[in-house]
């Protein structure tokens, strides 16, 4: 009896210095600086270059991710071949990889001395410190986000339904658009909804290969970072715009799926009353 | 003329498909146990698997010819293919998994199903008749040269059953069209087919009537699986032209059918009568054994003596006072069984 008590104890102390210390740190950016010195600190040029900078680049590599990465994804999922482990492994790889050795990976490639540098350079075109810099950066620490639920949602698929949907005379275009796309939906939103988020908050990538220039490659998070030293309730302020946008995001990503399975499910007896 | 001809090799995980089959404007049924390689049949029909080698044909057009590099792709087919669960688009109302198919003749084929109240109805809302009538309607929507139905029984409830297995019978016998059906029950078999293939491990063992494999079984896998009781033994020529099969246990048994070596009677339930004594007529064969177990099932009652099981009715159980333990002897005519041989 009291060895069971001790223990639902133990477990419920666990549990409060786990969410304590998760939460206490995004409390104290709120309590640190006056709720109205917030609001205002957030009309500074900074913080609205680094607004519309991270907006650009995160919206241009989300629509990258997705139109590239679905059909990646897709060909993953349900094909099988020599080397598939190898794929897969290399897809997840800058999940786990130091930001700022993806950083100089980049540097690397796109760089002025890069391997694809002179090429570039003779096209009369400088990828490192611009923009486009900046997209790649985001684009190659964020795809792997979505890349990896991609694969998971359309490997769930039931193969049935797409073999039905080929001998119903549909081609493989049709029956991945009409069957496979709405199916594996839900999954692949909360997988954008994932690489979303971890691209709004790219750093280390970003600073090696894009720099952080005021109005052109400085976003968000790097603009906490140049602010730190400069004005501090002002880096506060950006921090407490970015906990709210990735719980926004979170948030979005929990409920997405849930939303659309309960409206297909509500919606059908309402159907079925119309009909009968 | 048969409309569906088929001559194909397919190499499954522990054996090979190897298969010739012609199906006219029938039914015919292909049973065996699981993993015996039906549904790789209905997918290499479909274009679904590709065989190693041999061809496909559909009302004299080539859907698959390893010789000549043809191999067209599933939506070329015309093939009606009825999964095994229905495999119904879950994301669409029922008219709309229908009219997926194209050809603007959802309506018609709802109607013509009886399912046309259903039309707005969620998959997920149905019942397993209705699943399978809604299978059935998508996959004849696009007007196929041929029907392939995988399991259509296995996702229905067992009350349900035998009133399903009707109508399908009834809806199958109006298409006129070539139907080939897969099913591990030899029952959903002889009811719904015009003629059945048993297959094992990839081949085909017999093809028949219903009544031919169940009268004259090619072997002891097709006896035992149409329901008969088998037993093995080792068959000689015995006296007044009767053959003579002994038993492991030493007993013998006499057939009429004739063989020598390493054979197996088989018998079918409805032919062995149960009693306490050996009864005074016409049988040879007597099997003095306790009952092992005693099931009634509506009228009848399924009676297990040592290695036979007899069916009888009810009536008869009560008559007798028939009890599981008691000593009884099952009888039987050496006209009654089949000898079939039993190659190892």
């Amino acid at each position: 009896m009291i060895r069971r008590r001790l223990f639902t104890a133990a477990l419920v102390a666990a549990t409060a210095l786990a969410l304590t210390f998760l939460a206490l740190p995004l409390l104290a950016i709120f309590l640190r600086v006056a709720p109205g010195e917030l609001v205002s600190q957030l009309g500074n040029d900074v913080v609205l270059d680094a607004i519309v900078v991270t907006a650009k680049a995160t919206l241009i590599s989300q629509a990258l991710i997705l139109l590239v990465g679905t059909p990646t994804a897709y060909l993953i999922a349900s094909r099988s071949f020599r080397g598939r482990a190898l794929v897969i492994t290399l897809v997840e790889l800058p999940l786990v990889l130091p930001p700022a050795v993806a950083g100089l990976a980049l540097l690397a490639t796109f760089g002025r001395l890069g391997l694809l540098g002179g090429t570039f350079e003779a096209l009369g075109v400088t990828v490192s410190f611009t923009q486009a810099a900046v997209v790649l950066a985001v684009t190659y620490v964020a795809s792997p986000f979505y890349l990896r639920q991609a694969i998971a949602s359309f490997e769930a698929l039931d193969n049935s339904l797409l073999d039905a949907s080929r001998t119903l005379g549909a081609g493989p275009a049709r029956t991945f658009f009409r069957i496979a796309l709405p199916l594996a939906a839900s999954g692949l939103a909360a997988g954008a909804a994932l690489s979303f988020a971890r691209g709004i908050g790219e750093f280390g990538a970003t600073i090696m290969f894009a720099g952080s220039l005021q109005g052109v490659t400085q976003t968000l998070s790097l603009a906490i970072y140049a602010q730190f030293d400069l004005n501090l309730d002002l880096a506060l302020a950006l921090g407490a715009l970015l906990v709210l946008l990735s719980a926004a995001i979170l948030l979005a990503a929990k409920l997405l799926p849930a939303w659309t399975r309960s409206t297909s499910t509500l919606l059908s007896p309402f159907a079925r009353f119309g009909s009968s | 003329m048969d409309a569906l001809h088929l001559d194909v090799a397919l190499p499954l995980r522990p054996f090979r498909l190897e298969l010739a089959l012609a199906v006219g404007r029938e039914t015919v049924a292909l049973v065996g146990p699981s993993g015996a390689g039906k549904t790789s049949v209905l997918r290499t029909i479909a274009g679904l698997a590709r065989p190693e080698r041999g061809r496909v044909a559909l009302d004299g057009r080539l859907l698959f010819d390893a010789a000549a590099g043809i191999d067209l792709p599933p939506e070329e087919r015309g093939v009606g293919y009825v999964f095994q669960d229905y495999a119904l688009f879950p994301h669409m109302t029922v008219e709309q998994n229908v009219a997926y198919a194209g050809g603007g003749r959802a309506g018609e084929v709802l109607d013509r199903l009886g399912i046309a109240a259903l039309a707005d109805a969620q998959p997920g809302e149905l019942s397993g008749g209705e699943r399978q009538r809604v299978g059935l309607a998508r996959a004849l929507a696009r007007d196929p040269d041929v029907l392939l139905l995988d399991e259509p029984m296995s996702a229905l409830d067992a009350h349900t059953r035998t009133g399903v297995r009707a109508e399908l019978r009834r809806t199958l016998d109006d298409l006129d069209l070539p139907v080939l059906l897969v099913t591990h029950d030899f029952q959903d078999a002889a009811v719904l087919a015009d003629r059945v293939g048993v297959l094992v491990e990839g081949r085909l063992l017999q093809v028949g009537t219903p009544g031919e494999l169940v009268a004259a079984p090619s072997d002891a896998f097709v006896a035992s699986f149409t329901g008969a009781n088998v037993l093995a033994g080792f068959a000689r020529r015995g006296a007044g032209g009767l053959t003579e099969v002994t038993l492991g246990d030493g007993s013998i048994l006499y057939s009429v059918d004739e063989g020598e070596g390493p054979a197996s009677v088989a018998v079918y339930p409805w032919e062995i009568s149960i009693a306490r004594e050996p009864p005074h007529d016409s049988s040879l064969n007597h099997v003095r054994r306790p009952i092992t177990s005693l099931v009634r099932i509506g009228n009848r009652a399924r009676v297990q003596v040592g290695p036979l099981v007899g069916e009888v009715t009810t009536a008869s159980v009560e008559r007798l006072g028939l009890h599981e333990g008691e000593t009884v002897v099952a009888s039987f005519k050496a006209a009654a069984t089949h000898l079939v041989s039993r190659e190892s």
